[in-house]
């Protein structure tokens, strides 16, 4: 898909993301915002699924190990016709059919995630399907940066090494915010780059929030053959509304109306300008 | 009446000896191992089937993880790893990663209750029955014997969906001909008698079946029931036994706090089935060193034990 094109969708996951949260009065708005650019072109650009192939076995799959940036993998999903637009009108809501953290009640939510460092162990054992039935799909699997304290991840990376998954792609969504504070001051996690590495993987770094630079980083992988790939995506904490980006409180807040109206005008200035 | 019972081998061993006959026929069968391929007797499927078997070390949340992930993609996964640590260090995976993401993984709960014996409180599992049957959509399988381990395996295979299995490992006897009359789901009626209803589950059986033979030739007449399956639980067969009996036992390797003896008690208080209950199993304290059946004897897992609870119940009856 052309970068532009790429570029008017993020703008249009950003609003759809703020609706669902505005909506539901509820929601990881921080962390949602910084993984938007990435799902975007995940999703139309990568990606080898569709809502008619949500049950081909031959389908990529995208796994959200951040399952708390839920709003965000909704918003695409219901975007591109995955989900009914009505269901994710009250994530978390009594009787909704979405909860605030992915449901695979949903369509084309691969896992229930929500508990951290689930995601990357379930995602090998998918890569390692694949390899045991000598089929092509990969599977795609985004991590939170604060959620790398889990030490359930570094048991999967050394299985992912030890298995040759070079059908794994794992992203970390840099962003370098946690709950509490900034992830170094909370659990210090560099030099991440080389702990990557030193686990077996083939690692690259990229601008998370550079549509353009993600779109190369992806058709570059699997980096190297036999050995599983991460990317290091560098984001923004609230990327695309002003106020949000970089701000801690962000994390887990909703909008005043005041500030949702804002939101939206930003937006919508930006998707002019793409225009 | 009950007739003398043959011997079997360890529940551990036929489980390595169906999957291994499974695995002929059946690429999609795989086993999942954290270090545990020794101890859960699957050495010889790993040699005769080595892509069949995945090791991932000593990581047991990985390992259900991972199980996961396989079983997501249409694999028939059968993890095994120490039911203390399955049930514990992988709680987590385990409901939310199998249970809860409705991924059909049988968790095979290796050397649990007290099988280790001397190794201590970090080895038992004397929780993991509390623990799991709080968790929707995880069956819950505690056989007795080879014929209840291999109707538990096959009936996975034939439907799977996610289940736990927990096994013990000393030889135990056959109480069935064949595993075609167990029926996982259900419980089995072992014997029907008037006086006293015993239900057990999984190694104590033995125990329980001795002690029923010899009360019996007492003059006390004993029902005896294995409740291999605790999830879905059958609660009609058990309301109709125990309504018609005068006096209720359970006898489990488990604590007493959130195992059979509790299901069961919470049931008849709940249909309004006024009978005394008795509970045999662990009490909320570090227990005794000693090997099971040494652990067993001191907190009356015996034949002895049993059949002095049931006739100190039926004088007060």
């Amino acid at each position: 898909m052309e970068i532009c094109e790429l570029k008017k969708r993020a703008n249009r996951y950003r609003v759809k993301t703020l609706e669902i949260i505005k909506s539901a009065n509820a929601g990881h708005t921080g962390g949602d915002l910084s993984c938007i650019d990435i799902l975007t072109v995940l999703y139309n650009d990568v990606l080898n699924i569709s809502p008619e192939k949500i049950k081909d076995p031959d389908r990529d799959r995208y796994i959200q190990s951040k399952g708390h940036a839920a709003e965000a993998l909704y918003a695409v999903l219901s975007e591109l016709d995955y989900i009914p637009a009505d269901w994710v009108k009250q994530v978390g809501g009594y009787l909704s059919p979405a909860t605030g953290h992915p449901t695979n009640n949903l369509p084309g939510v691969e896992q229930n995630t929500g508990a951290l460092g689930h995601g990357l162990s379930v995602s090998v054992g998918i890569a390692l399907a694949a390899k045991l039935d000598g089929k092509k799909y990969r599977v795609f699997t985004l991590v939170g940066d604060g959620e790398l304290a889990e030490g359930s991840n570094w048991e999967a990376c050394m299985a992912a090494a030890n298995f040759k998954l070079d059908n794994l792609v794992v992203i970390v969504d840099r962003n370098r915010l946690q709950i509490s504070g900034s992830t170094e001051d909370v659990m210090a996690l560099e030099p991440l780059k080389l702990k990557f590495e030193a686990f077996g993987f083939a690692v690259h770094e990229v601008d998370g929030n550079d549509i353009a630079a993600l779109k190369d980083i992806f058709s570059a992988v699997p980096f190297e053959t036999g050995k599983p790939s991460l990317i290091l995506a560098n984001t923004i904490k609230g990327k695309g509304i002003s106020y949000m980006e970089n701000q801690l409180k962000w994390h887990h807040r909703v909008p005043t109306e005041e500030q949702y109206s804002q939101a939206m005008d930003e937006l919508r200035q930006e998707k002019e300008e793409l225009v | 009446m009950m007739r003398p019972l043959e011997k079997g081998v360890a529940n551990l061993e036929h489980m390595a000896a169906v999957l291994t006959a499974q695995a002929e026929n059946d690429p999609n069968l795989l086993i999942v191992t954290s270090d545990s391929r020794g101890s859960g007797k699957v050495g010889g499927f790993a040699e005769r089937f080595p892509k069949q078997l995945v090791e991932v070390g000593i990581a047991e949340q990985n390992s259900v993880g991972i199980s996961a992930g396989l079983a997501s993609c249409g694999k028939k996964v059968f993890t095994i790893s120490p039911g203390s640590f399955l049930s514990a260090r992988a709680l987590e995976q385990v409901k939310n990663d199998v249970a809860y993401s409705k991924n059909p993984v049988a968790l095979l709960g290796i050397s649990s209750g007290v099988s280790y014996g001397g190794l201590g409180a970090t080895h038992h599992s004397l929780h993991d029955l509390a623990a799991l049957l709080a968790i929707p959509d995880l069956d819950l399988i505690v056989p007795a014997d080879n014929a209840e381990t291999e109707a538990a395996l096959l009936s996975y295979l034939e439907n799977p969906r996610p289940v736990y299995i927990r096994f013990g490992k000393k030889a135990m006897p056959h109480f069935y001909e064949s595993s075609k009359d167990v029926k996982i789901g259900n419980i089995s009626i072992l014997n029907e008698g008037k006086d006293v209803l015993i239900l057990a589950t999984g190694e104590p059986l033995a125990e329980s079946y001795e002690a029923v033979t010899n009360l019996e030739k007492e003059g006390v007449s004993c029902s005896l029931v294995s409740v291999h399956t605790l999830s879905p639980f059958d609660e009609t067969t058990v309301l109709d036994l125990a309504s018609q009996t005068k006096a209720i036992l359970t006898v489990e390797e488990h604590s007493v706090y959130g195992g059979l003896g509790s299901l069961v008690a919470s049931l008849l208080m709940e249909k309004r089935i006024w009978r005394p209950l008795g509970k045999i199993g662990f009490p909320r304290e570090e227990l005794v060193t000693g090997n099971q059946g040494e652990i067993f004897r001191h907190y009356g897992i015996s034949p002895y034990g049993i059949e002095s609870y049931v006739t100190k119940m039926l004088k007060k009856v």
